[in-house]
């Protein structure tokens, strides 16, 4: 799909705030309620606008620690793929998880209360996963999105 | 402090960002009114930041996401701030996150193809400052990512 400047502001709006209407984003950027809407409803047919994300303080909700695991499988093949990933989306605390090419298998993005918590989840629920092989963790420090190419 | 109600109302929200306060109370088991006071204290305390759309880059053309795993000259005082600033400047940098661990800094990139990758790469990338070594992972499927917290 080709976007114009119009669709582009749109979007990094709603990237900062997607809980804002219509009316008062198309006031913002000059456009009509119903134009704004229009071009909101296209993006989203389109498949560009795939849905919002609620963004929760984790640290005050008490979990004070994020992790990335880079994981290799000790054993290859189908059946093996399919076990680890079924297995390994079944962990609560896991929450993102993805099939890479390069040094490891599989990115995974874990949350924690305290690094003792995490050890927790790396022991009972990482180690114990079926074909996993080496381990490697990186503890979050500082994260930032970007509004990325639009 | 957080009780039963507002674990249950963040649950659901979390699980249907779209849904009312009333009908996030529904769910979760109390009033509407109860529910939009609730919320409206959590966005107070600062822990409901607020919500943000989900751009879904491949259906922009965007098919190439890599990960690039990023050691840097620890010799060098500003080698942090130095980079970070350099590669706030790459509009195809989408997430730059750093690191205790084997990897200093994390920079999720995006390309159309290949052959756009290997430009931002050789003229962009590898013109940041201060790094020691690099790494990439191309991002092959990405099998769940909801970024939910387990409350």
């Amino acid at each position: 799909m080709m976007l114009d400047d119009t669709d582009r502001a749109i979007l990094a709006a709603l990237s900062r705030d997607a809980t804002q209407t219509a009316a008062a984003l198309g006031g913002r950027i000059g456009l009509s309620q119903p134009a704004t809407w229009r071009r909101i409803k296209r993006l989203r047919d389109d498949g560009v606008l795939a849905g919002q994300r609620v963004s929760l303080n984790a640290q005050a909700l008490g979990f004070g620690v994020t992790v990335f695991l880079g994981v290799k499988l000790a054993t290859k093949g189908r059946v093996s793929l399919d076990d680890f990933e079924r297995a390994v989306t079944a962990i609560p605390e896991v929450q993102l998880v993805e099939h890479v090419l390069g040094l490891y298998d599989y990115r995974l993005r874990v949350v924690a209360r305290d690094l003792a918590d995490f050890e927790r989840v790396l022991r009972r629920r990482v180690m114990t996963l079926p074909g996993v092989g080496d381990v490697e963790a990186n503890v979050l420090l500082s994260e930032e999105r970007r509004p990325g190419p639009i | 402090m957080l009780d039963d109600i507002d674990r249950r109302l963040l649950r659901q929200l979390q699980a249907e960002p779209t849904l009312t306060a009333a009908e996030l109370g529904a769910r979760a088991g109390v009033s509407a009114l109860k529910a939009a006071r609730r919320l409206g204290r959590l966005q107070e305390q600062g822990i409901l930041k607020g919500q943000h759309a989900v751009i879904n880059w491949a259906a922009l053309g965007y098919a190439v996401g890599v990960s690039l795993r990023i050691t840097l000259d620890k010799t060098q005082t500003r080698a942090f701030d130095d980079f970070i600033d350099a590669a706030r400047g790459i509009a195809e940098v989408t997430e730059i996150q750093t690191f205790l661990g084997r990897v200093d800094v994390r920079l999720s990139v995006i390309a159309r193809d290949m052959a756009h990758y290997q430009n931002i790469y050789r003229d962009q990338i590898l013109a940041l400052p201060h790094m020691a070594d690099i790494e990439a992972l191309m991002t092959v499927a990405t099998l769940h990512n909801d970024e939910s917290l387990p409350l």
